[in-house]
């Protein structure tokens, strides 16, 4: 029943990230935000929001797609990814969750929302949700854990939650990922015109479920290229063939939507925002789409994994752009996070992928470990 | 003697009542007299045109808040809630220099109360915004939120808070008007009744159309402010954020916020349904298991 951990030289790296990062903590709770980032009244949001919270969130969309592919939808062939991306899906908003630790001024205070309400806030509704669908994420993985620790009487309840677990997740999710989105609902003076819209939720949406799919891929290829198990790559091949549907609708809405507000002229006027906006419609849209339109293209391990790393690099783009780049303008300057900021989020990765690491190895997440039971 | 006695109750009674009553109606009308006066929505009405800069004002909120070294800031920061800022505008040919107060506007729909997701700012009903520090988490979503960009924050300090005008609160209870008007020696501040200075603003571009320009600032920014202002060029130049819907922010928020339990119903049953349905044809037994479960 002992838990292994074999030592390998990206592992020592891993670790060396995050010892700089716990330096970089120090140097946070111990000076503040002002002296140890580069946060400032004008960029009130920096890096850890940007990437940390919205990025993480949108990353860990996997969980509850994987989910309502399996249980709701009940395509069981892809019953094998489902542990996997629920993993990804909890260690990433727990990481969240930590990101806000760093991030808030008052951090100990964290769980006020909990009995001070304001209904009218989406920042309200994102605590609540994070709570929540942190809670149910560890509910719906419970079933690895007990199985590693043999308890029949446990998994028989769990097992008999499943559903309305995966529905409560995937309601939450529904909210939450929109609701990232809803933040900036609030600065219609502020944020771009390219990037602000009434549709921002829709927007936030319709990208983290397709960002949920192409990090399942992406997670897949790495882990079955780390871990030296077969590759799934025709299982994922059948998964990647909604994701052009997907992306195409997310365009057409996208372009759709610009034009309704008549801000078609913005896209080529070459400033800098049309820039970062034509570059996460390419990365992140436009060329995977058509990649993985191709069926025998979509076959290939290479440019399967290839066109959905584009799509998580094109949703962490713009979630960049409309957090950080499309307010610049409005915030009078520019910003760039301090070394510090970079080492913390690099620290949470860090720690995200040896945590994904030590669970895999020690718990039955993937199904060659031998799966048993029917979640 | 029981007669008596209960007589005698009777009468205490009775009398206790009156008095209690007629009390509470004194109590009342006086106490409607002064939540009348406390509850008219207060303003501002800053003149621009009447502003010499020098910056009373600033030196007075310093004072009346307990800030230090901000007296003579050009840009607001956690230690100056308020400051007078000098710009050179054009008018004209001529190159003309004007002082511009800029403080929390007090919005009538403020967007950061509406963004706080602990309520720790709010607008009481005599129109101030106010932050209760002790509720704060330091989200910083009211300064991301706020249009005027006015919300600073204690960057220096390990348990910082947020920091803003809070129009005297304290003082605009005991009577009192705000620190920064009772400083203003050229009543470029004045202080009043939001419905009355807007009236008096009115009258100033009325009485002096070629002097103002015509509009009042804070009127219908994001569904109107407590603080109102008139200048004698425009606000453009000046520096005034003039990219703010009429619209008050909140509702942009809201619009999304008030649909969030039909999300939940709605998605619950449809969810469920998809789920029965694709499971319509799964063996008897597994549906046994399953169905518990749904």
């Amino acid at each position: 029943m002992g838990f292994k951990f074999h030592w390998t030289w990206s592992r020592v790296i891993l670790l060396l990230i995050m010892a700089v990062g716990a330096i970089a903590t120090f140097l946070r709770y111990s000076q503040g935000l002002g002296a140890s980032t580069n946060l400032s009244d004008s960029y009130p949001w920096g890096l850890w929001i940007a990437f940390d919270v919205l990025c993480g969130v949108a990353l860990a969309a996997g969980g509850f797609t994987a989910a309502a592919t399996v249980y709701i939808f009940n395509l069981k062939k892809y019953h094998a990814i489902v542990r996997p991306a629920v993993l990804t899906g909890f260690i990433g908003y727990f990481l969240v969750a930590v990101g806000l630790l760093y991030d808030l001024g008052r951090p100990w205070f964290i769980w006020h929302p909990i009995i001070m309400w304001q209904h009218h806030s989406v920042m309200f509704e994102v605590a609540w949700c994070v709570m929540l669908y942190l809670t149910v994420l560890f509910l719906e993985f419970c079933p690895v854990i007990f199985e590693r620790f043999r308890l029949e009487g446990a998994l028989r309840v769990i097992h008999a939650c499943t559903i309305p677990l995966v529905i409560m997740g995937i309601i939450l999710s529904t909210l939450h990922q929109s609701s990232l989105g809803s933040l900036f609902l609030i600065v219609p003076g502020k944020l771009y015109p390219l990037w602000y819209s009434p549709f921002l939720p829709v927007f936030f949406f319709t990208s983290a479920v397709a960002v949920g799919l192409a990090m399942i891929v992406v997670e897949s290829t790495l882990s079955s290229l780390a871990f030296k198990r077969g590759l799934e790559t025709p299982l994922l091949a059948d998964l990647t063939k909604a994701l052009p549907f997907i992306l195409v609708f997310y365009f057409v809405i996208k372009i759709a939507d610009l034009a309704a507000r008549g801000s078609l002229s913005l896209l080529f006027n070459g400033s800098y925002e049309s820039i970062s906006f034509l570059a996460e419609l390419a990365i992140g849209v436009i060329v995977p789409a058509s990649i993985l339109s191709f069926r025998n293209l979509r076959q290939q391990t290479v440019w399967q994994f290839l066109s959905c790393l584009m799509v998580v690099c094109g949703v962490v783009l713009n979630r960049i752009n409309v957090c950080l780049i499309g307010m610049s303008r409005s915030a009078g300057q520019g910003y760039v996070p301090a070394w510090t900021e970079f080492s913390i989020t690099l620290a949470l990765v860090s720690f995200g992928v040896m945590a994904y690491i030590w669970i895999t190895e020690n718990f039955p997440v993937f199904e060659d470990h031998g799966d048993k039971a029917g979640a | 003697m029981e007669l008596t006695r209960l007589g005698f109750l009777k009468l205490v009674g009775f009398a206790t009542s009156c008095l209690a009553f007629g009390g509470s109606v004194w109590a009342n009308s006086d106490q409607g007299g002064k939540t009348n006066f406390v509850t008219k929505p207060k303003g501002m009405l800053m003149d621009l045109t009447q502003c010499i800069g020098c910056k009373n004002c600033q030196a007075a909120c310093q004072k009346q808040n307990q800030l230090q070294g901000g007296a003579y800031a050009e840009e607001l920061s956690s230690n100056a809630w308020t400051v007078v800022k000098t710009v050179e505008v054009e008018k004209g040919s001529e190159k003309v220099k004007r002082f511009v107060r800029s403080q929390c506007f007090h919005c009538l729909e403020p967007a950061c109360a509406s963004a706080c997701p602990v309520k720790a700012l709010h607008k009481t009903p005599e129109g101030p915004v106010v932050y209760d520090a002790w509720k704060c988490i330091g989200c910083r979503y009211c300064m991301v939120a706020c249009p005027f960009g006015i919300p600073k924050y204690e960057w220096e300090k390990t348990a910082p808070l947020v920091t803003k005008c809070l129009f005297c609160s304290s003082r605009l209870k005991e009577g009192q008007q705000p620190a920064c008007a009772a400083a203003c020696p050229t009543k470029a501040t004045l202080f009043g009744n939001r419905d009355e200075l807007l009236v008096e603003a009115e009258r100033r571009i009325n009485n002096n159309p070629n002097k103002y320009v015509n509009y009042i600032y804070g009127l219908k920014e994001g569904g109107g402010t407590s603080f109102l202002f008139l200048s004698d060029v425009p606000f453009k130049d000046l520096g005034f954020p003039t990219n703010i819907p009429n619209t008050p922010l909140p509702d942009y928020t809201w619009e999304v916020m008030s649909k969030i339990p039909g999300i939940i119903a709605g998605g619950g049953i449809l969810l469920t349904s998809t789920y029965l349905l694709t499971h319509k044809n799964e063996g008897e037994s597994k549906k046994k298991i399953e169905g518990k479960g749904a």
